[in-house]
């Protein structure tokens, strides 16, 4: 390796906070416009949304785990769980199915 | 709530965070040490970045030794959903909180602690933040670490539970709502139903993660918005 390490490390911390402060420091007032509100209003949960599925069914060690851990995290969720308990609900369903099937 | 408990609440809700971390960072610690890169520098990495995609990403850049310019494009490329986060959540900013705060704040955007930050009702403590950051980025390093210097600690059967600990937290913050509203249940059965097909159509599926996550942003909370305006009770 030619190029130097910690020179790479700060580039990419540096370009990373870069794209998470600009918004922070340009858009200091409260935003009026319906369209724009309601559009930032919808955005967390298209991308939270677009985030979990279908990378929850790759990122274990087989397909039916995955679906196991989503099936169960949405009841848990739907029925008024708490974060932490739909959280760990989630890994308890992945790790006992794939004790079961793999 | 005092500063204090805010910080609290902020590190309770932060302990899936924690663990997520633990395992997703562990694989990375793992992939850092196999592409020759020292423990120093992938723990630092980890500190200083805290970011999943975009480090992995750094991995491969780094050991073909591509210039620092590639290496700012592909970070700007992957982490830009950034933005869109930090442009949500400015709304959830209080005007009348010290300016200062939003520097520390931006610092931990990340798909987890923004996850958390949207579901906080009404403003948002930068103490809350604090409180997550307190727990997510010692999870994010520690677990490169140990990544790094025992592969073999974590049992793959344990990362695997753990690596559903981020995605059980994203549910957990997107169903509730969507039980309330039709509306918002059909953004999220829409959403998925696209990212499933864009990740397994051929060509869309080309489309990298982070990429795909801005345009179907921008394209379904965009329609959503001009069909379904915010009326002024339910604003953020």
């Amino acid at each position: 390796m030619s190029e130097n390490v910690f020179i790479y490390i700060a580039v990419m911390a540096g370009v990373t906070y870069f794209i998470r402060l600009l918004p922070f420091t340009l858009i200091r007032k409260e935003i009026t416009n319906v369209y724009i509100k309601s559009f930032l209003y919808y955005v967390p949960f298209v991308t939270l949304s677009v985030m979990t599925f279908p990378a929850i069914l790759e990122d274990t060690a087989g397909i039916w785990s995955g679906l196991a851990g989503f099936v169960t995290a949405v009841a848990f969720a739907f029925f008024g769980k708490s974060l932490i308990w739909v959280s760990i609900s989630a890994c308890a369903a992945v790790f006992i199915t794939e004790l079961i099937i793999y | 709530m005092s500063n204090f408990s805010f910080f609290k609440k902020g590190i309770k809700d932060g302990i899936p965070i924690f663990l997520g971390y633990l395992a997703v960072s562990f694989t990375f610690g793992i992939a850092a040490k196999s592409s020759g890169i020292s423990a120093a520098e992938a723990v630092l990495m980890s500190f200083s970045n805290l970011t999943s995609a975009g480090q992995f990403a750094a991995l491969s850049i780094i050991a073909s030794s591509a210039s620092y310019i590639e290496m700012a494009v592909t970070q700007l490329v992957i982490n830009l959903r950034y933005c869109l986060m930090s442009s949500a959540l400015s709304q959830k900013i209080s005007h009348k909180m010290p300016f200062w705060h939003r520097f520390i704040m931006s610092f931990g955007v990340t798909d987890e602690i923004f996850g958390l930050s949207v579901n906080v009702k009404g403003k948002i403590s930068p103490f809350y933040s604090y409180g997550i950051m307190s727990v997510a980025i010692p999870g994010w390093t520690l677990g490169t670490l140990l990544g790094v210097i025992s592969g073999t600690l974590l049992p793959a059967r344990v990362l695997s539970a753990l690596s559903v600990a981020l995605y059980g937290m994203f549910i957990a913050v997107i169903i509730p709502p969507a039980r309330k509203s039709k509306i918002i249940a059909g953004v999220v059965a829409v959403s998925m139903l696209l990212s499933f097909i864009f990740a397994k159509t051929p060509f869309l599926s080309s489309i990298s993660s982070g990429l795909r996550i801005i345009i179907l942003t921008l394209v379904i909370a965009g329609v959503t918005a001009i069909l379904f305006p915010l009326k002024e009770e339910n604003a953020l």
